[in-house]
C-alpha cells in the first residue's frame, strides 16, 4: 500500500518537474511493483491520471494556458477513440500490450533526451507543466 | 478533430494521458505555444482519461483503490514538482527520467 503512494508521489514530482508523467510511470509502477497485469495497470493508470491532470489543468488555468473552448471539443471528440482504443486493448493479451508499452516508453524517452539536448543549459529553464502523458 | 480521436485512442489503448499525441499536435496543426498546448492538453485529458478510466471500469479492469491510493498523492506531486522545478538542473533530471524510462521497459518485457 505504501507502494502505491510512493510511486504516486514519484510520478507526480517527475511530471511537475518535467512536463511529462501519468500513465507513463504509473502503468510499469504498477505492473512491476504491485503486480496488476497490463491491462489492469493501464485502467487503474487511467483513474490515476485524473486528478493529476485536474490539478496541472487548474495550476495551467491560472497562468492562463488553457484555452477551454479546444479542451472541450477535444475531450468530447475523443470518446468514440477512448472506445476503440479500449476495445483493442481488451482484445489483445497482455503480453503484446506490455511489449507495445515497453516499445511507446522508449520513443518517449528518446523523445525526451532529444529534447532536453536542444535546449540551453540555464538551470531551471527547463519546461512548463505537467504533460499528463 | 482529428486530435481528438487520436488522443482517445491512445488514451485507451496505453492507459497513458494522452498528452504524448495532443501536445505537439496541438503545436504543430494548430499553431499553439508550448505552454497553451500544455495547459490545453491537461484540460482536455481529464476528461479523456476519466471517459476512457469509465470504459475500461466497465471491463473490469480498474482497481479503484489502488488508483486513487495512485493518484491523489500523485496530484500532490505535481504540485511539489512544479515548484522544485524552479530551483532545479531540469537537464540531468530528464536525462534520468529518461534512464528510468527505459529500464521500466527492459523490466516490462522481463515480466
Amino acid at each position: 500500500m505504501i507502494w502505491l503512494v510512493l510511486i504516486g508521489v514519484a510520478a507526480g514530482v517527475l511530471g511537475g518537474l518535467l512536463g511529462l508523467g501519468g500513465g507513463v510511470l504509473f502503468v510499469p509502477g504498477l505492473v512491476i511493483v504491485v503486480g496488476l497485469t497490463q491491462h489492469e495497470a493501464e485502467a487503474t493508470s487511467l483513474l490515476a491520471i485524473v486528478p493529476v491532470a485536474l490539478v496541472g489543468a487548474l495550476t495551467q488555468d491560472r497562468y492562463g494556458n488553457v484555452r477551454r473552448t479546444d479542451a472541450l471539443r477535444i475531450g468530447v471528440v475523443s470518446i468514440g477513440g477512448v472506445a476503440g482504443g479500449v476495445a483493442l486493448a481488451n482484445v489483445l493479451s497482455g503480453a503484446v500490450l506490455r511489449t507495445a508499452f515497453a516499445l511507446l516508453i522508449l520513443l518517449i524517452a528518446a523523445q525526451l533526451v532529444r529534447r532536453t539536448l536542444r535546449q540551453a543549459p540555464v538551470p531551471g529553464a527547463a519546461d512548463d507543466g505537467v504533460r499528463g502523458g | 478533430m482529428a486530435i481528438g480521436t487520436a488522443a482517445g485512442l491512445f488514451s485507451g489503448l496505453f492507459g497513458v494521458g494522452g498528452g504524448t499525441v495532443i501536445v505537439p499536435l496541438l503545436v504543430l496543426w494548430l499553431g499553439y505555444g508550448e505552454r497553451e498546448a500544455t495547459g490545453t492538453s491537461l484540460a482536455a485529458i481529464v476528461f479523456i482519461a476519466g471517459v476512457a478510466a469509465a470504459v475500461q471500469g466497465a471491463y473490469g479492469n480498474v482497481h479503484v483503490l489502488d488508483g486513487l491510493l495512485v493518484g491523489l498523492p500523485a496530484a500532490g506531486g505535481v504540485l511539489l514538482g512544479t515548484w522544485l522545478q524552479q530551483r532545479m538542473h531540469a537537464r540531468a533530471i530528464s536525462l534520468l527520467f529518461a534512464a528510468v524510462l527505459v529500464s521500466s521497459a527492459v523490466e516490462l518485457m522481463l515480466q
